[in-house]
């Protein structure tokens, strides 16, 4: 994160791809687009294209594993080979054995866990190609999966990620400004209790700046959220209209 | 987490932190005692031992030489290794490294990495060949809660007390001379770890503590008072303005053990 070979932002205070500093990438999200799975999601954040797989409630292997009192929730997070600009080793990196576990973390609270004793879930993510804020993008797909799966929560999870470039706080990292940048701030949202369940954060911010780079992100969070629901609802629009036909 | 204790001692825990009270008589934002000792390994280009409160933490380093990354051929490479050695807790287990120990391996990374505690530019040795290489191996002794703040506190001890090898490049070969310089170390990042219970924050919990928090919170100061890493754990949730004062805690509580520690 230390090199500064090209300007992040120029003179009229746009980024490289043309965003202003509080301005989202393009969106697009898509609910129950595999059909083996219980519950899926596909978002598209920029370049990045992600699915998302939800299996379960099912039974638990190895079973010593289950829980008498709430469901295990599993989760994946994994990057396919040809996702990056150089080959990444299929095996689980530390870093994705990190991400899982931060993702888990993040989709707990809105789960109805002690609704499924003795049961297992499993999240399945699985990144086709990755441009930066991997994990919100994963987090906002993996809990429409879990919605599309018909479990019961609290609330949707949503992540948005914020960041300092050249010294201006900005919303939605692209890799390039993730790589070059001087902080990148992932937050996920439980937006009805306002509950923070994801935050992590490298680089440098004083507290004032990281007191506006975390409000950029959770009104990043807020504006995806939208995105969320009318997705999870044009779903069964679509199937209502095939029912009527 | 396992369940060693018993659901009425986890009540009195939670209970206790609601009147702004814990089990050992500390306030919210008090610290364990901090021990710290460098230098106890030999055989290590650097060490420490950390004891926080009952917890403690072991971290020696080795330095090799290697080739740098592509994307920094100028620096020097920084690698954490967490272990959580069986003999520190009848929870861990031996077997390669788990989701917690890989965790704290990179909690740690971070901190030193972000705030760019070592001046890795200075451990070039021919670029994009040949570079120096620090292992951090964080050895986890006795758990007792809050290993993130011990194990960050034991690395940055264990490099300021590290020593690099003397060397001359004599027609493209490197010579190791006798002597050692010190790590070139710019800052000192400290880390300060919360627990949430029962909607409070408490810093540095305790290994019950931890049973029955529902949030963690840790966040790396560097010596200007910057943050440099933030990591959430724990399938809990924590709202805005909670964080924002965990952040003001934080940047009091580091420079408060940074004092402490005259280095």
């Amino acid at each position: 994160m230390s090199q500064k070979s090209e300007k992040l932002i120029d003179k009229k205070g746009l980024r490289l791809d043309g965003r202003k500093p509080d301005e989202l990438r393009q969106i697009k999200i898509e609910v129950g687009v595999l059909s083996n799975a219980d519950g899926s999601a596909y978002i598209e954040l920029g370049k990045n294209k992600i699915l998302a797989a939800v299996f379960g409630p099912r039974e638990l292997h190895p079973k010593h594993l289950a829980l008498p009192d709430r469901m295990v929730l599993r989760c994946r997070y994994h990057m396919a080979p040809f996702s990056v600009q150089e080959r990444k080793s299929p095996a689980p990196s530390r870093r994705e054995i990190e991400l899982s576990k931060v993702i888990r973390e993040s989709l707990e609270p809105a789960i109805f866990l002690e609704y499924y004793p003795r049961t297992g879930i499993d999240v399945f993510v699985e990144v086709l190609q990755a441009d930066g804020s991997t994990r919100c993008a994963s987090i906002t797909a993996a809990s429409l999966a879990l919605a599309d799966a018909g479990i019961p929560m609290k609330d949707l999870v949503v992540a948005c990620s914020a960041g300092k470039v050249d010294g201006t706080i900005v919303l939605d990292l692209m890799d390039t400004e993730d790589k070059m940048g001087e902080a990148d701030l992932p937050v996920a949202l439980m937006p009805n209790f306002n509950a923070v369940t994801l935050l992590q954060m490298d680089g440098n911010l004083s507290l004032e700046e990281f007191e506006n780079a975390l409000n950029l992100a959770l009104e990043g969070c807020k504006k995806i959220y939208t995105m969320q629901k009318e997705a999870l609802k044009a779903k069964y629009v679509g199937v209502k209209e095939e029912v009527e036909e | 987490m396992s369940s060693v204790i018993t659901r009425v001692k986890q009540k009195q825990i939670a209970q206790l932190i609601a009147k702004g009270k814990r089990l050992d008589n500390r306030s919210a934002t008090d610290y364990r005692e901090i021990k710290i000792e460098q230098g106890i390994i030999e055989r290590a280009e650097g060490s420490a031992r950390v004891l926080l409160g009952k917890t403690e933490v072991m971290v020696g380093t080795k330095i090799e030489t290697g080739e740098p990354f592509p994307d920094t051929p100028n620096e020097g490479v920084l690698t954490v290794n967490a272990e959580l050695v069986p003999l520190a807790s009848s929870t861990f287990e031996p077997g390669p490294p788990d989701e917690n120990s890989i965790e704290l391996a990179r909690i740690v990374d971070r901190g030193i990495r972000e705030s760019k505690a070592i001046d890795l530019e200075k451990l070039c040795i021919e670029p994009g060949k040949k570079v120096l290489v620090v292992f951090v191996d964080v050895y986890v002794l006795n758990h007792d809660g809050n290993l993130i703040d011990a194990s960050a506190l034991a690395a940055l001890a264990a490099l300021i007390n590290t020593k690099m090898p003397n060397y001359e490049i004599e027609e493209g070969e490197m010579k190791i001379k006798s002597g050692y310089t010190p790590l070139p170390i710019r800052k000192r990042p400290i880390t300060v770890t919360f627990a949430k219970i029962n909607e409070k924050l408490i810093v540095d919990p305790w290994l019950e503590e931890e049973q029955v928090m529902d949030a963690r919170l840790s966040m790396a100061i560097d010596d200007d008072g910057n943050i440099c890493a933030i990591q959430k754990g724990c399938s809990g949730s924590i709202a805005p303005n909670q964080i924002l004062e965990a952040a003001k805690i934080a940047k009091e509580k580091a420079e408060e053990i940074r004092k402490k520690l005259e280095w």
